[in-house]
């Protein structure tokens, strides 16, 4: 019975803790606001470059489409994963758990009556609003410029409504993704080189590299199941209506599962590699 | 100290030596990084696998299909690597030498500070991408000379001239470089100086006709003639990948212009360089 009350007790003070560590990562964030602004304006420059190669490309194949794409759509498409990067990439989570299991500093969440996971998402959804606040003027700014690429406007409402869901499901996936290969640490010491691969595979898989939909059939129905895809190419693929509105809700509901999945293995990681963890020293 | 003039190849030599033991040192690691080189590689031709799966060639009548786009990618590969292996990781040094005032130590030694700052480490597994490049190269000449119709004949001089203008690009890519993070001077650190590299020399990697469309002729003059970034992949990779007689005479004079902006771009980035070493303050107490 004491626990019962106790966790009553617990809950409003776990969310003030929460509330707290929110607020001190945001306070940290907004340090380097102008750097960050500009750092942000100037990843659009490869997409100058992705313009031109993609108008040549349509050009000499002398079709309007190619597979659901024009020319202006395909410019669109890496625009739009540029968003869903923006929420899904999680640049240090993994290599900054590893380093916390290596120099001994994960003992701090043993002592102290906070969960790792939790507290990582919440930085990391700290870090992420901030970077919305101020990657908000660049990103308006560039597809401002760049309306006219998007040929069709804007999708309807459901479709938006679908869109922002996955992109936040895009978010929570790309975190407990990583936060699992992070977690390997517990067992490697050296995360690095398995880092790579993830990127590499990230980077190719997700369709940041280019649209997915180019590849052969019998590679897309495969990469169709693997939740690579959630991290880039399905918010774009929603917001560009590639994707039937039926069929939307069961890549959301595949997703949900990856989802599930991940969020499963890093807390049984989290557990088990506690237990084999010896921390030594002061 | 008068009279005395060190010898830049033996040192150079024990630079190379250092860093080859140091990365025999971590052999496992050392691998695993040439995989990782070359796997990012293979990835990319992939890429452009699947593209030539819808086109012929990239752009309207520029000349650049299948294999002869792939002489490209290899020569793109082939600089990279080059300036990956040997520029790359000093550069990425100095803006650290800056911030922590360890560059007294450079200024001491009685060598060529830019010498010293440009060599003393050497990356051998991005060499690995050298490797890469040359198969790739190798192969899609072959396919080049032995296919049915208009098999291409290699002219003696393209032999001659393409490493020549290989050893150019690579000369304009350290320039670049070397000028990018002698700014971290001035700038006290220059953390991003990878991505703005990345940036820059992304224009690089495309055949310059694709930006001969509309507003993309600024970004081409700009890229030939001011940071000419744009010669130096495609110059080799045009001498190598088609006839010398179906150069045209504009391809001839930046061919020309080429050696000029590589000799003007060493001698630019030079006097940057030593421009920022007399701002430099040490940072050391």
């Amino acid at each position: 019975m004491a626990t019962v009350a106790s966790n009553q007790r617990g809950t409003g003070s776990r969310l003030k803790t929460w509330w707290t560590i929110l607020k001190i990562s945001l306070e940290e964030r907004f340090v380097y606001r102008g750097d960050f602004a500009l750092g942000t304006l100037m990843r659009f420059l490869p997409i100058i470059t992705q313009v031109f190669l993609w108008y040549a490309i349509f050009a000499a194949s002398g079709k309007e489409k190619i597979e659901a794409y024009t020319a202006n759509g395909v410019v669109a498409y890496y625009m739009l994963t540029m968003i869903s990067r923006a929420f899904s990439s999680m640049p240090g989570l993994c290599s900054g758990i590893a380093l916390q299991v290596r120099d001994g500093e994960i003992k701090k969440y043993l002592i102290q009556p906070i969960d790792l996971l939790g507290f990582l998402l919440l930085t990391r959804i700290a870090h992420k609003l901030c970077y919305y606040v101020i990657a908000l003027i660049p990103f308006t700014f560039v597809f401002f410029l760049c309306r006219g690429f998007f040929e069709n406007g804007w999708p309807e409402a459901s479709v938006l409504c679908a869109y922002f869901l996955s992109l936040i499901m895009g978010f929570l996936l790309g975190f407990f993704m990583e936060a699992s290969l992070g977690l390997v640490s517990f067992w490697f010491l050296e995360v690095t080189s398995l880092a790579f691969v993830y990127n590499l595979l990230n980077f190719f898989l997700s369709g940041h590299m280019f649209p997915l939909d180019l590849l052969p059939d019998w590679a897309a129905q495969f990469i169709n199941l693997l939740p690579f895809q959630y991290l880039a190419y399905y918010p774009a693929a929603i917001f560009q209506g590639t994707i039937e509105p039926n069929q939307v809700w069961q890549g959301m509901a595949l997703e949900a599962c990856w989802l599930m999945a991940f969020i499963m293995i890093a807390r049984i990681m989290l557990n088990r590699g506690i237990h084999r963890y010896s921390g030594f020293g002061g | 100290m008068t009279g005395y003039r060190p010898s830049y190849l033996n040192v150079f030599l024990t630079f190379a030596r250092n860093s080859l033991v140091r990365d025999m040192s971590f052999r496992a690691n050392f691998i695993l990084q040439c995989i990782s080189t070359i796997s990012w590689t293979v990835m990319n031709i992939g890429f452009y696998l699947i593209v030539f799966q819808y086109t012929d060639s990239i752009g309207k009548e520029t000349g650049w299909g299948r294999n002869e786009f792939f002489v490209f990618l290899a020569t793109t590969w082939i600089i990279n690597s080059l300036v990956q292996t040997f520029f790359m990781p000093n550069a990425q040094q100095f803006s650290e030498l800056i911030r922590s005032g360890n560059l007294d130590f450079a200024l001491l030694k009685p060598i060529d500070t830019q010498f010293v700052i440009s060599f003393p480490r050497v990356d051998w597994a991005a060499l690995s991408n050298l490797f890469v490049g040359f198969t790739l190269l190798c192969y899609s000449l072959y396919q080049l000379t032995t296919k049915a119709e208009n098999p291409l004949i290699i002219d003696w001089r393209s032999i001659l001239m393409y490493p020549f203008y290989i050893g150019c690009g690579t000369v304009i890519m350290y320039s670049v470089m070397i000028t990018l993070a002698a700014t971290s001077v001035w700038l006290g650190r220059n953390q991003t100086l990878y991505n703005f590299w990345f940036y820059i020399t992304n224009f690089s990697r495309y055949p310059m006709e694709i930006y001969k469309v509309g507003w993309g002729m600024a970004l081409w003059v700009f890229f030939t003639f001011i940071i000419p970034v744009l010669l130096v992949v495609n110059i080799p990779a045009r001498i190598m990948a088609r006839p010398l007689n179906t150069m045209n005479s504009q391809m001839w004079q930046l061919a020309g212009f080429a050696i000029l902006a590589t000799v003007a771009c060493l001698m630019i980035s030079r006097r940057i360089f030593v421009r920022a070493l007399k701002s430099y303050r040490s940072a050391s107490s």
